[in-house]
């Protein structure tokens, strides 16, 4: 294997990159990589974005087994997230804006994303700052509304308004997704923190892998928290509205 | 000492490097005016899945909403702020098509659920 074949290889492919059904047949029985588009880093994000979307399926799905399961009565969801605003109770309202926190974040991640791409790294360190500020208020929200349901008596193993399951579902499934946010939020903050510094314009070593980055790392870093926006749309959806 | 590895780690640098095409030099770059778009349609649609739950729909109405603003805000996500509308079917299908197989099992667990159901009602009689 010798490097001449490689770099005439890349010509070719370079020059003949076809669309369609067409395109995907002759990209996965190509030479050296299947994902012309993506680098390895935003490929097996991707990947690892499969897997989980497995792990949050399960969840999901077990909730549901449970939901369909039990012959006790489902506890409302709306009326146990309303909360009350000025002597008024406003059904599934701190979850509302639990929703409109997580897609204004993904609103800025997205631009962060455009901005580090045009190399203008103040502004895409800052907008990474504000998505990991959203971020860090959905964990509040969360835990807000954790302490709130466990006072009401909301436990695992039972809870005073139905099906036993209700709570085991509740804490598996929100924990697991709080869960995501948080160490999303501790690797927006740690690259905004490259990209404020110019790390990826001198080539700046990484504490971690002790390579050289570059701005895709900004997208790759966007897609994990895409990925945790689109969860809690699916969250948002089967536990909270269903 | 770190010095040493990080020669070994990069030298197949060089190949790895011929092999990206073209195209990533520039990234994903998409006009923020989409991408503000795309974050109304959210929060509209995000509105619209509130007020199914505030205006209190009970039924197939309610589920079928409730999927239906779900699906077009995971699809509207997946496609412009993942970047999945402008990157090569060969990638779009290896990461869109395994997920269809939660469907099976989704289908599968229903069934199982609804029968657990059946069994308690029968002997149990809640």
């Amino acid at each position: 294997m010798t490097a001449e074949p490689v770099t005439t290889e890349h010509v070719t492919t370079e020059t003949t990159l076809q669309s369609s059904l067409h395109g995907m047949v002759a990209d996965w029985s190509s030479d050296q990589r299947s994902f012309k588009s993506a680098s390895w880093g935003k490929a097996m994000m991707w990947i690892f974005l499969v897997s989980d979307t497995f792990v949050f399926s399960c969840f999901l799905i077990s909730y549901m087994t449970v939901r369909m399961s039990t012959t006790v009565e489902w506890p409302h969801p709306s009326e146990i997230f309303a909360l009350e605003i000025g002597g008024k109770k406003i059904p599934l309202i701190l979850i509302a804006i639990m929703t409109f926190d997580l897609i204004t974040s993904s609103g800025t991640m997205a631009m962060a994303v455009n901005f580090a791409y045009a190399r203008e790294r103040r502004k895409a360190a800052i907008l990474m700052l504000v998505t990991a500020f959203f971020g860090a208020a959905f964990v509040g929200m969360q835990a807000f509304e954790w302490t709130k349901l466990i006072h009401e008596g909301v436990r695992p193993w039972g809870n005073p308004f139905g099906a036993a399951q209700f709570g085991s579902s509740f804490f598996m499934i929100t924990g697991f997704h709080g869960f995501h946010v948080s160490i999303g939020v501790i690797f927006l903050l740690l690259i905004a923190r490259a990209v404020w510094r110019g790390d990826y314009d001198v080539g700046r070593r990484g504490f971690f892998t002790s390579r050289k980055g570059r701005y895709e790392i900004v997208e790759i870093m966007g897609l994990y928290w895409h990925f945790v926006d689109l969860v809690w749309v699916f969250i948002f959806a089967f536990f909270y509205l269903w | 000492m770190t010095v040493t590895t990080d020669d070994t780690t990069h030298s197949h640098a060089p190949v790895a490097q011929a092999a990206q095409p073209a195209a990533q030099a520039h990234g994903q770059q998409h006009p923020i005016k989409l991408y503000l778009l795309v974050w109304g349609l959210l929060f509209v649609l995000s509105a619209c899945s509130y007020l199914v739950d505030y205006f209190d729909f009970q039924g197939y109405l309610r589920w079928f909403l409730i999927v239906l603003f779900m699906l077009l805000k995971a699809g509207l996500i997946v496609a412009v702020f993942m970047h999945m509308a402008w990157e090569r079917l060969a990638l779009v299908v290896a990461i869109l098509a395994p997920p269809m197989a939660v469907l099976v099992l989704m289908a599968m667990m229903a069934w199982e659920g609804d029968y657990t159901n059946y069994l308690r009602v029968i002997f149990f009689g809640a």
